[in-house]
């Protein structure tokens, strides 16, 4: 115990002080100070976010907090969501939950994303923490309507039941109506990934009728446009709403319904759904689209001429998600119409078409450059670009933070000069300073590496496929990019050498994967065995790799930081590179 | 070093690949421990030689959602009368496992598997050349790529779905089938609504799991799929048929009715 200076404060004061300092950057940094404020900070967090599950353990976490009310966690790497990672690899909560459970008995908040629940886990949420308020549970998977029936039960003060994107397996219909009768605390609900008959309607009629703190209510599909005039009439305090199903044959006294229910919404600002569209329905929204947000129409297989009419019945919009019908005319319309856009998504239609079935061309979001001054995420999917098209929307956005495109084709080149498009994402990484996150695709040789290890220094995420030609690029990145801490790699013909040399670049990162690529297993013995604090893990499906030549190539590598040591509930086909010996650890 | 045997074992499944190749420098001690995967395999390969010759029929793919695989084949009749015992072994009910075995009706996949493939190499075998960049690219389903979630891939087949389960009820029109190979460490998801046709299917699934099979399937050349007879010359010089589960329970091989 340090004798207490006469000029420090009372650890109380302290406290309340840090009481307002939110940000995990920021606690962190004040943990940092003295070893004083060190022990008053981790009494004092509340809140905790672990990127990565298998960085830290649930024992470690709660050793130094002891109080934490909010825990956030993420397991499998990006690219699972694109079936690079096998079934199987890991990401289990359980063992989360089973230390929390006796350790956090006042637990308020978890939010899960890309982790392996099972009913098991619900169930024991359920009962083992009093005042449960929220769970968000993305592309997350494992688990039942059983499980969900559960949390519904037990979890009287429950605010928040998220389930975006995740995996849900039908069992029942009926877990809604295990919410009590006396259970009026829903502010927010997401069940728009639950399938066909996983949700009884009239219980969920009853449940949002009793809760007059409901702000968000995201329907799944099987609810019929003709109950959405129903469920709004009971919440019209709503502020979020994703419909169901949004056709239905067109009937006037179902559209007038329709549309008296929406007009009655007056704090509604975002929208989702709209699986299944009539277009003939959609202006029974227009009452409210002058104070929309935020509009999800990336289910929505309507025309560009119907999209350009809701899309001009919205100033407001700043979030917009769309599929690829929008085509260039209705961003062009975009532009215009919505000044205060902030984030663009636009999806494609016919992912494996050979052939582009709209014309969405890179013109479209260089007129949504042009005209959206505010513009800063962009993720777009197309079957062109040219270099030019990218330094235009360059030195028209240099605020952009997130640009993440995507050419269908890959190793696509400038299809009018064919050239490489390394000058144009130059480009982009020159002119947006405050570039966070680069998705790169078409043709790119290791010159755009160059570009973006030299310019690219707030980068934090870099995805990479069908790109470079040597190490050398992998060399760029990984020793220019000042802030990197995610990067992900498929398909590309960067090997050892890259990695060896910035190998204590990656305990300043959480993770790296590279899949597809030509590292050897002898690189990554190296590696393990030289790097400690790095857990390095090779994914290969043809059997233990040490099997082959130590000159092979692994098929995927996932390398992250970690002061939890090598996790032991891996599946067969991944294997740890231990730092002691050069044995492989087989789980 | 260790050699492959290359001889061309009826049925050879990946399990007996996967195992020549345990190395005998596993010698260190902390690494006794028998891994309970291997253990099953073996298993496996001593009853699939007890049952001789023998389409080993596993389970079909189930998909995600617990539902059996609805391919609408639920109404067929035609079935294959094979010798066997087609149930042994296949304690594995647990872990769903699908095809047990998959044909490869494409041939020469031997050359792309081998240890020490340069990983581009292997991919240009997938993709065009990129010097001819006018010409769209062939239909080559690269896994993950485009880099779309699993419930976008198919919006734009529309959607007369609400008939056909899809794998999450609340997004787009996929059919997602479980499938597996006997052998094989994991499974892999396959949207049937991807394809049009069985040489379709067959392509992507032989490119799925053609990191396991080993060089047997020699110069077989393109097999006619419905073609009862070459189907036997085929099941008794290749490796792997793929199978599903009908509703009623009963092992049916893929190809026995029409697409649709």
């Amino acid at each position: 115990m340090q004798k207490k200076m006469a000029y420090s404060f009372p650890d109380e004061v302290l406290e309340h002080v840090f009481s307002f300092i939110q940000s995990d950057k920021d606690r962190n940094a004040v943990s940092m100070v003295c070893k004083s404020w060190y022990e008053i900070e981790r009494w004092c967090r509340r809140k905790i976010f672990i990127g990565n599950c298998y960085a830290v353990s649930p024992r470690i976490m709660i050793r130094r907090f002891p109080e934490i009310r909010s825990v956030e966690l993420k397991g499998k790497p990006h690219f699972a969501d694109f079936n690079l990672v096998p079934e199987g690899w890991g990401g289990y909560i359980l063992p989360w939950i089973v230390e929390m459970a006796g350790a956090y008995p006042w637990l308020e908040e978890i939010r899960l994303k890309r982790m392996v629940v099972t009913d098991e886990s619900l169930e024991l949420i359920a009962k083992s923490f009093k005042n449960f308020k929220v769970l968000v549970l993305s592309f997350c998977e494992g688990f039942s309507t059983d499980g969900l029936a559960a949390i519904a039960a037990s979890c009287k003060n429950l605010k928040e039941l998220d389930l975006r994107e995740s995996e849900v397996d039908d069992l029942s219909g009926h877990w809604l109506s295990h919410f009590p009768e006396t259970y009026t605390s829903l502010v927010s609900l997401n069940i728009s990934c639950l399938g066909s008959d996983e949700v009884s309607f009239s219980a969920l009629e009853r449940l949002v009728g009793r809760c007059p703190n409901l702000r968000t209510l995201q329907l799944n599909r099987a609810v019929p446009l003709d109950k959405i005039a129903t469920i709004l009439r009971r919440a019209p305090q709503l502020v979020e709403f994703g419909t169901g199903t949004y056709a239905a044959e067109l009937r006037p006294d179902v559209f007038s319904n329709l549309a008296g229910a929406f007009s009655s919404c007056k704090e509604l600002r975002s929208l989702s759904g709209f699986w299944d569209v009539v277009p003939a329905y959609l202006p029974a929204i227009y009452s409210v689209c002058s104070r929309i947000s935020s509009l999800n129409l990336s289910y929505a297989t309507i025309q560009s001429h119907d999209l350009i009419k809701l899309v001009c019945h919205c100033p407001s919009l700043q979030r917009l998600l769309v599929l690829d019908y929008i085509e260039d005319s209705g961003l062009e319309a975009l532009a215009s119409s919505c000044k205060d856009l902030q984030e663009l998504r636009v999806f494609p239609s016919d992912p494996f078409g050979a052939e582009p079935n709209v014309s969405l061309t890179e013109q479209g979001l260089v007129a949504v450059s042009l005209g959206c001054p505010k513009l800063q995420s962009v993720l777009y999917f197309c079957h062109q670009m040219t270099n030019s098209a990218l330094v235009n929307i360059a030195q028209n956005r240099p605020n952009l933070t997130r640009f993440r495109l995507c050419i269908i084709a890959p190793r696509k080149p400038d299809y009018v000069t064919l050239e490489p498009l390394d000058v144009g994402f130059g480009a982009i990484v020159q002119h947006c300073k405050d570039l966070r996150r680069l998705s790169l695709s078409g043709l790119l040789t290791d010159r755009v590496f160059e570009y973006i290890g030299t310019y690219a220094k707030k980068l934090e995420m870099l995805s990479v496929a069908f790109a470079g030609d040597s190490d050398l690029g992998l060399h760029h990145v990984l020793s220019g990019c000042e802030s990197l801490r995610k990067l992900e790699i498929r398909d590309c013909s960067f090997g050892d050498k890259a990695l060896l040399a910035n190998a204590a670049k990656l305990e300043t990162m959480r993770s790296l994967w590279m899949s597809s690529c030509s590292v050897s297993f002898g690189a990554c013995k190296l590696l393990g065995q030289k790097m400690p604090r790095l857990n390095v893990e090779v994914i290969d499906e043809r059997g233990p790799p040490d099997s082959r030549p130590e000159s092979c190539p692994v098929e995927k590598l996932y390398i992250y930081r970690s002061v939890a040591g090598p996790r032991f509930d891996m599946p067969p086909f991944v294997w740890t590179m231990d730092d002691e010996d050069s044995a492989l650890r087989l789980s | 070093a260790l050699t492959i045997s290359q001889t061309p074992l009826l049925l050879r499944p990946f399990s007996l690949y996967f195992f020549t190749f345990i190395s005998k420098h596993q010698t260190n001690s902390k690494t006794t421990k028998p891994k309970p995967r291997y253990t099953r395999l073996q298993k496996k390969i001593k009853e699939r030689k007890a049952m001789g010759v023998g389409l080993k029929l596993g389970k079909g793919g189930g998909d995600v959602g617990g539902e059996k695989a609805k391919m609408g084949f639920e109404e067929t009749e035609l079935r294959l009368g094979l010798p066997g015992n087609i149930r042994a072994g296949e304690g594995e009910v647990a872990r769903k496992r699908g095809f047990s075995e998959t044909v490869d009706l494409k041939l020469n996949l031997s050359s792309k598997e081998s240890s020490g493939v340069d990983p581009n190499e292997k991919e240009k075998n997938l993709l065009p050349c990129a010097t001819d960049p006018a010409k769209p690219p062939a239909k080559a389903q690269v896994v993950g790529w485009p880099p779309v979630r699993s419930f976008r891939k198919n919006m734009f087949a529309t959607q007369k779905s609400s008939s056909e389960e899809s794998e999450k009820g609340g997004a787009g029109n996929a059919a997602f089938v479980k499938v597996s190979m006997d052998g094989a460490p994991y499974l892999r998801k396959v949207d049937l609504r991807m394809y049009k046709t069985y040489l379709e299917l067959s392509d992507a699934l032989a490119k799925m799991f053609s990191s396991f099979t080993i060089g047997n399937c020699g110069s077989q050349g393109v097999k006619d799929f419905m073609n009862e007879s070459k189907l036997m010359d085929l099941l008794n010089g290749s490796d792997y048929v793929p199978t599903y589960e009908d509703k009623d329970g009963d092992w049916m091989l893929v190809g026995d009715v029409p697409w649709e």
